[in-house]
This record gives C-alpha cells, structure tokens and sequence, in this order.
C-alpha cells in the first residue's frame, strides 16, 4: 500500500492491541507495556474488555509517552489487528499516516484495507503452526511471537523483553525457554521480511524513575492491609472482585503468624452484598477494621445497611469501584457516577464521607487512611475509586509508609475509664465535635453496655420517640460530619501561569487526563486554575474557588453533573457558576475531550460574553 | 416502655450460681410485648439458662434483626451489648461480630418473618458457615410487630385473624438447618420451660452453628383456632423426642433422669450433656435419621420438639478460616502492619 506521510514519532504512540477474549493475549500484551517500560519510557495502557469470559472482542491499548501523560489520549497509531470479528472496526480506528500490524496468513482482499496507512502482514498462523502441534501452545505463542515482531519492528531491545520473560518464569526453565525462542521466531522474521524499524520507535529513555507499575485495586487492597484491616467480606463484581482478591493474596503473604501460621484476618466472600455490608457492620461494631469492595449494583443493595452505619454510628469502609450505571450499565466500563448514590446513600436524612483517589499511591494511602476515619467519626467512608484506576496498570510514585504511624481508633472508652467514673453516654457530644465515645462489647462487667439500634435514641442509647430527641441526635450528626471536613484529604489547588478569571474543579481518575488537557489548553491560549477534589465533605477551600473566578469548569465522567450537584447542594452556590464539562460513554476521558469541550467554551465565551453570574 | 429499667433490688436470700450472680443479673429492661407473648416465656428461659451456666453477662453479645422477638435482647442480659440490626440481617451482623472477637458468645435472636423471609439467605448462610453461636428463632408464624400477616413458616391451610387462608407452603428451619449442616438443631416451645433452658444451655456449649427453632404464639395474632402455632393446637400436638441436661463439668443443673434412658453426648470443650431419650431408638448424631424422623411426624401434622441432632465434634467458622487464637480486634499496628521495610520490597517488585 501506499501512504504519503506515515506517522515518525519516537516514544510518543499509541499501539491498539485487538484480540478475542480468552485467547492468552492478556499476558504478552502486558509484557510489552512492562517492555517499554523497561526501556525506562513511561507507558499509560488501559485494558478495554467485554462483559464476557471468552470470544467476545477485547483490546489492549498502550500507550508510549515519553512525556509521561497517564491519561488516555484517544486514537490509534498502530493496531495490532489480531480479531477478525472487529476488522473494520478497527481499521477504521487507526490515525490517517498509521500502520496495521496483522496475520497475513490468509490472503485479504485490497478492500479490506486503507489507503492511507502503512500495512504490515506477519504470516503468524503460518509461523506458530509450523513450529508448534499442540492448540494451546500454538495460541498462546502466537502471542509472543507477535510481541517479538514489534520488537523489531519498533527499534525494541530483545535482552529487555527477554530480562522481563524469566522474572515472571523464574524457576520455570522450560516455559522460559520456549517463550524466549517465541520472542525471537517473530522477531528475525520481521527483520528478515519487513523494512524494520517503523517511523514509530522506541528509544531508551531515563523517564521512568522509581515510579512503580500497579493496578488500582491492588492499591488498595494493600492499603486496606497497611490500614490494619482484619475482617473483609465481598461478593464477586466487576470491577471490585480484584480488591478482594488482592487483599486475599496480600494477607497470605503478610498477614500469618510467624509462630502458629494462623491468620490475622478473616475473609468471608458473603451470599450476596446485604451479607457482605453486614459482616463489615457487625465486625467494626465489635471493635474490628473491617471493609467491602462493591460496585454500583452492590450499593444500591447495601444502602440499608449504611443507612444503619450512620444512624447508629457504626464504623464501615466501602470501596466503590465505579462502573457504568444505571443498572447494569456496561459492567466493563469506566465512570464516576455512583457519586450521589453514595454521598446520600440510603433512606431519610444521610451524608456520607467520600474518598477520591486518583491513582494507585492515593488509592493506597485513602484505603489506609478510611480504616483511621471511620474509626474516628464512628460512620461509613466510601473510597470511590472506578475502573480506570481500578482495573488498570498505572505508572505511579511508589507506595510510602511512616513506621511510626499509629492508628486512630477513635473515641473508645475503656474499661479503665469507665472505672474512673467517667459519664458514658453513647450518644453524648462530650467534645463538641458530635463524635461520642464508644465502648466494645464485652468491656466491662457492669458499665458501658448498650443497645445499639437503628432506631430513635437518647444520649444514652435509650430508646425515644421523642421529636426533640430526635432532632437533638440529628443535629449532632450534621456536627460531626462538620468536623470531617477537617480530617479527610483537601483540596488541591494548581494555579496557572498567568492570572485567570476561569477555573477547573476535577476529581479521581481524570486528573492525569486534567494535567495533560491544561497544556493542551495553553496551547490554544486559555488559562485555567485548577482544583483537584479529594473528598467529601467538601473543604471551604472548595466554595472560595468558586468565588474566586468567574466560571468553574467541573469536569467529571457521568451524565448528570453529579459532583456538580452535590457542591451546589452543600455549599448553596449558584449553578449558572459551575459549567459541567461531561464525558460518559464508559471510555476513560481524554485530555483531548477536556480541551476540546472547555476549550470550545471559552472561545464562545470570548465571541458572545455570557451574563455576568450573580453569586 | 423498653426505656424502663427494672428496679435494680434483689433479695439477700435469691438464690446465687457459681460467680455469685443472682436471676437479677441477666434480667435487663421491662417488656414490651404483650402480656402473654411466648417471647416473654423464651427471655425468661435465656435469662434461666445464662444463669444456671455462671455466664459472665457481659461477655455475651445479643444480636437480633427486627420484629417484636429480636425487640427481646433488650429484656435479658442488660450488662451485655446488644444490637437491634435491620430487618433479616441480624445472622451476617452476628457472623462480622464473632470474626472480630471470637471470645465472647453469640446469642442471635430473630423471629420466622425475620428469619424464614427477608433474611432466610442469611439465616441459610450463616449455618451452612458454621458461625459459632446460638441462633433463636422465636417462631409464631406470623409478623407480630407489623400486626399479624402470614410469615413462611405458617402451615399451608391455616388461617390468618383476618380469616385468610394460607395457601403456601410452610418453610422448616430445622429441617433446612439440618439439611444445611448444622451442628446442634433443636426445636422447643416457648411454654416448655424445662426442656427449653437446657436446650439454650446446651446451645452456648456447643462450639459452632446452634440453632433452636422456639415454637412462640403469638397472643395477639396467633393464638385464635385454625391457628396451627396457638398454645392450645401445640400443647395438643407437642410429641417431645427427649429431655436433656447439661452437665458443664461441674454438678448437674437439674437432674430429672429416668433410669436407663440416659445418654450421654460428649461435646468437643469436654462439657458433656446427657440425653434422656423418650423415643428409645433416636439416635441425635445421625444427622439422616432426624432429617427422616422430622418428615415423618411432620407428615402426622405433629410436631417434633427436643434436641434433634448433635455433631459434637463440630467445628467453627474460625477453624475453616485457620484464623489466630487471640480475637482479631486485639491486633495492633505491630501486629498488622507490614511496615515500610516490606513496602519498600512490594515497590521494587513493581518496577
Ligand atoms: C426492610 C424492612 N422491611 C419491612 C420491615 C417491617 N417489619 C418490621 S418487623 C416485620 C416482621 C416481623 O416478624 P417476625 O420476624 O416474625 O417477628 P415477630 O414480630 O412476629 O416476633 C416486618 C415485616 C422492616 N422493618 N424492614
Ligand atoms: S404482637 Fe404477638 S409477637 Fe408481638 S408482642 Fe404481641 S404477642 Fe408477641
């Protein structure tokens, strides 16, 4: 094929790997992202698969950003074509000037292809079934020897991709071996057929750092056994099933007694999420850390019980891994729409702390911190983390821990206490924070019992209809969640180069979309100050953001502005202020989606003025 | 009101157990059921049974869901902590309590709307778990508190107050908790006061899944005729299988034996109880009899009561998960923490 200008760009693409769900292509997808990385190249891959285990189309995307953007960028610059089914599809995907890496083979007819891109036929069939008898073995190495091809064909160094191949065989020769011989059957065919290298390269860089390469849900997982929490209960849903397993995997290994070989945790998948919310009740209600890791669907059917976590002030941590709503939505899709659904979950009048990491580092030390709030305001914390960071490999700064760090178990009475004659009232505001004291059952033979419940009760946990009881009870929880806003994560502010009338308010996962967008932004000439939401209760730093420019873009990944609706819920702003920028077809938001919708807006808004807001 | 304390006086002469305690110290707040519901008569035979076993009251955590039975913690064990959790939920609160703290004992109290509808995959799960603790269903066959509709263990055929005919099924929990592996299965009823105390004694000696299904009219919507859970339609159809005591090592707490027909069941702690069986030839440890034996009576519209089956070699939920001897919300920083050498080690392995 002919093309004119094929793209030349040298550690700055995106390579698309299309493939059929069960195939293998999972493990030597990755271990090409792991390559480049290697190569000391940041790379920011996303995994973009269906609601189905096997047959149904799947992609793998890298993409190679020696600038270290870890957002999606959107576009194709090589597909690796490997699923007949989505063909088209995604030949039409690839940027004008890009390359089709594909199986050649079988004969395509011409029509099958574009113009305007460079094709590259590698006979992978041909290659693994000549080499190999066994089905498997031919599927599985198909996959490398594609790798091995790309090797080639992007300047790759083979001793990296190999170095990668024996850490994860270690003390396996054989199948190192045979991977190894995989590797270089693809690679000297393409350079022996194929003009090698491409215009797209990879090049040793120093860009990497000690940055480490993890997956968000194992963040917090690990954060979850930094955090001290002992007892999980979960029910399998995508995309949380892997903070549980996670966890499960992490206390194997950290978690035994060194004596005995018992374990210091208790994991319970539960019948269903009501069990699941209800061990994690039960347990902190006892005087244990105990958390869940759901999804949408999973909430939805726990909001009784958090309705109870807040009334009768009962310590849970919830980690919610976004996906795709309503309903079952699309299960395998990434957004950030459980946003009200949980700041107001269950019935009558509740509100509740939530967390928003926006990479694994955060997801990490948010999971260790929730353990020490829910603790020390007595309620339900959310981590709201969602698919992006969940389900996908993240460069990120390494995880920290202080050795010295304590954790906060919150206002408990002890059995010492109670002896010093101490007024314990369950729901007394002893501090005027309106967090009580505590005590855990079993601690003392004739003071500090109580009766916990969910309905109506005194300052001393009796029981009472009365309305002014009731009020006096409910003011003081809107007290304590007043004090939170002091405990969880702030605010953070980045200001831009010049001064700007215009700010951004973002959260979660977009935020390295966000970083990339601003330059993008720049480049079209608009500034923008930026504030990075990282819980709530809102900080006041949030409301005076907002006072301080004209117009706040909230950018965030669902329909309905949900962030945007809570700030003008809880801070009483006017709504005109807060122009919702929103992305929600389930793919991770791009800074070129950002840039283009705020910076649309702004060159609108320097043609035709809009009405000066009032606040 | 359930805010009313009872008045805190005791006579010297009240009888005192092992650790000096008197009735007095597993009382708690006055009732507020009706007066004449059977779940007052089940209290009275928990209070019984805590204090013929010495129990320390305050080392006993009461879990229930809602309706007027799991209303009942509050009216026993007023030094213990309670928690009134939500509708059907009370055994995964119990099972989350008893992983964080497998020191203290579990008395889980519920009722069959609680129990047998909205929380029946609990209660299911919670057995088929092995979850170490007494699980109480106080059963009248109808919603007591939302005044009076069939619950699923109502008897296909029996009418409600209103005049319904029920035309469902009825759900067994002994024969689910017995088909679910249950370690100790009992069924009593409430007026049986001799034969339920021991039952609950036993219950909190034995290490795993207890469950006691207590037959409990209700007087205010279930204790009319066409009621199959009415006093007079039980005391009429009540075919008791055994008597039992408890013998916790120390001297018996009540001795009523009929000679020859003791048997006696070691339990897995050493505590032993001994079996008076009125049906000769049933055998508790055969998990398949009683399952047999239960369709058989039941088949003859009687109702079985006693203990029905004993595994006393049962183990716990703690057991399957391997988990540390010292309870989990003991643990510290130290003991917890992997520390920062370890993370240090985790981040390399990521690069
Ligand atoms: C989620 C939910 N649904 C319904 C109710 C209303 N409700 C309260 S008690 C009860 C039934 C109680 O029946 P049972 O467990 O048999 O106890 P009883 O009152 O008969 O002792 C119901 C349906 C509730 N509290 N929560
Ligand atoms: S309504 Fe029935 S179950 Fe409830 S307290 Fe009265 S008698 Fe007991």
């Amino acid at each position: 094929m002919s093309v004119q200008s094929p793209i030349s760009s040298v550690n700055d693409f995106v390579v698309r790997f299309a493939n059929v769900n069960g195939s293998g292509s999972a493990s030597a997808n990755e271990l090409f992202a792991r390559s480049i990385l290697r190569h000391g190249v940041p790379v920011s891959p996303r995994n973009i698969f269906p609601s189905n285990i096997q047959g149904l189309p799947t992609w793998y995307e890298v993409r190679v950003t020696e600038e270290g953007h870890l957002g999606a960028r959107g576009g194709v610059d090589m597909m690796v074509a490997m699923n007949p089914q989505t063909w088209d599809k995604d030949v039409a995907s690839i940027e004008p000037g890009g390359y089709l890496f594909y199986d050649s083979t079988k004969p395509m007819p011409s029509s099958k292809f574009r113009a305007d891109i460079t094709v590259i036929g590698v006979p992978l069939t041909a290659i693994t079934n000549s080499t190999y008898t066994d089905p498997r073995q031919r599927q599985l190495f198909k996959n490398i020897i594609y790798l091995g091809a790309l090797c080639a064909l992007l300047d790759m160094d083979p001793k990296l991709v190999e170095q990668l191949i024996a850490e994860q065989y270690k003390g396996k020769e054989k199948l190192l071996s045979s991977n190894v011989h995989a590797l270089h059957l693809g690679r000297d065919w393409a350079l022996q057929n194929l003009k090698c290298p491409l215009g797209l390269r990879v090049k040793k860089a120093d860009k990497v750092g000690d940055r480490i390469f993890i997956e968000g849900n194992s963040a917090a997982a690990l954060g979850a056994v930094y955090g001290g929490a002992t007892v999980c209960a979960w029910y399998p849903i995508t995309p949380s099933s892997s903070v549980a397993e996670a966890f499960t995997s992490h206390c194997k290994k950290y978690r035994h007694d060194p004596a005995t070989g018992k374990a210091k945790y208790a994991i319970v998948q539960g019948e269903d999420e009501l069990a699941s919310i209800g061990i994690v009740i039960g347990a902190a209600w006892n005087g244990a850390r105990a958390f869940t890791a759901t999804s949408g669907p999973g909430v939805s059917l726990m909001t009784e019980f958090i309705g109870l976590s807040y009334f009768a002030e009962i310590p849970a941590v919830i980690m919610n891994i976004q996906r795709a709503g309503p309903s079952t939505g699309m299960p395998t899709r990434t957004q950030q729409c459980d946003i009200i659904a949980c700041a107001y979950a269950s019935h009558g009048d509740t509100k509740h702390v939530l967390l928003f990491p926006e990479d694994p580092a955060e997801a990490f030390e948010f999971a260790a911190q929730s353990f020490d709030l829910a603790e020390r305001l007595q309620t339900v914390i959310f981590v709201m983390l969602d698919l992006d960071i969940g389900m996908n490999h993240r460069l990120s700064r390494p995880l920290k821990w202080d050795d010295a760090r304590q954790y906060d178990r919150g206002k408990v009475m002890t059995a010492e206490m109670l002896d010093d004659g101490r007024d314990f009232g369950r729901y007394l505001d002893v501090d005027g924070d309106g967090i009580p004291y505590r005590t855990y059952p079993g601690t003392h033979p004739t003071k500090g019992s109580y009766f916990t419940r969910g309905t109506s009760r005194d300052r001393y946990a009796r029981y009472s209809e009365e309305g002014a009881v009731y009020a006096d009870n409910m003011q003081r929880l809107v007290r304590k969640f007043e004090t939170a806003q002091d405990m969880v994560p702030r605010p953070l502010q980045a200001n831009a180069a010049k001064p700007t009338k215009y700010g951004v308010i973002y959260f979660g996962s977009t935020s390295p979309a966000m970083d990339e967008a601003i330059g993008l932004l720049e480049a079209r000439g608009h500034q923008l100050d930026r504030l990075r939401i990282r819980a709530f209760p809102f900080h006041s730093s949030v409301a005076s953001f907002i006072a301080d420019h004209d117009f706040v873009y909230v950018v965030e990944q669902n329909r309905d502005a949900q962030l945007r609706s809570l700030i003008v819920n809880e801070n009483g702003i006017d709504p005109v202020r807060l122009i919702p920028i929103l992305h929600y077809d389930g793919t991770p938001i791009t800074a070129r989606f950002i840039a283009g919708a705020i910076g649309d807006h702004q060159d609108h808004l320097k043609v035709t003025p809009l009405r000066k807001a009032v606040s | 009101m359930t805010y009313i304390a009872k008045p805190k006086f005791s006579h010297p002469g009240l009888p005192r157990n092992e650790l000096g305690f008197t009735h007095r110290d597993y009382e708690g707040k006055i009732s507020t059921l009706c007066a004449g519901c059977g779940h007052d008569s089940i209290t009275a035979s928990i209070i019984e049974a805590c204090f013929e076993l010495s129990i320390e009251p305050h080392r006993v955590a009461k879990i229930s869901g809602i309706g007027c039975s799991s209303k009942t913690p509050d009216y026993f064990l007023g030094n213990s902590h309670g928690f009134n959790s939500v509708h059907g939920r009370m055994p995964s609160v119990l099972t989350g309590a008893n992983l964080a703290n497998r020191d203290l004992i579990y008395l889980g109290v519920s009722g069959d709307g609680d129990s047998a509808s909205i929380g029946f995959g609990q209660f299911a799960h919670s057995i088929r778990r092995g979850v170490n603790m007494t699980y109480i269903v106080e059963n009248n066959g109808v919603y007591g508190l939302t005044k009076g509709q069939f619950s699923a263990t109502a008897d296909r055929g029996s009418k409600s107050k209103k005049g319904v005919t029920n035309t469902d099924n009825a759900i067994d929990l002994v024969a689910i908790a017995l088909q679910l592996g249950a370690t100790f299965v009992a069924r009593s009823f409430s007026g049986d006061k001799s034969q339920l105390v021991p039952l609950i004694a036993a219950a909190i000696e034995h290490k795993g899944a207890a469950f006691i299904d207590v037959i409990s009219p209700c007087i205010a919507f279930n204790n009319h005729s066409g009621s199959t859970k009415s006093f007079d339609y039980v005391r009429e159809h009540n075919d008791a299988v055994n008597r039992l005591d408890v013998i916790t090592g120390r001297d018996p707490i009540t001795v009523d034996y009929a000679p020859g027909t003791v048997q006696v069941v070691e339990q897995h702690d050493g505590t032993r109880l001994a079996l008076r069986k009125i049906d000769a030839d049933y055998d508790v440890h055969d998990r398949l009899a009683a399952m047999t034996f239960l369709q058989k009576h039941a088949a003859k519209g009687q109702i079985v009561t006693g203990l029905l089956h004993i595994d006393p070699e049962a183990s716990d939920l703690h057991d399957h998960l391997d988990t540390v001897a010292a309870p989990l919300n003991t643990l510290d920083e130290a003991a917890l923490c992997p520390g920062s050498a370890a993370l240090d080690k985790i981040n390399a392995s990521l690069r």
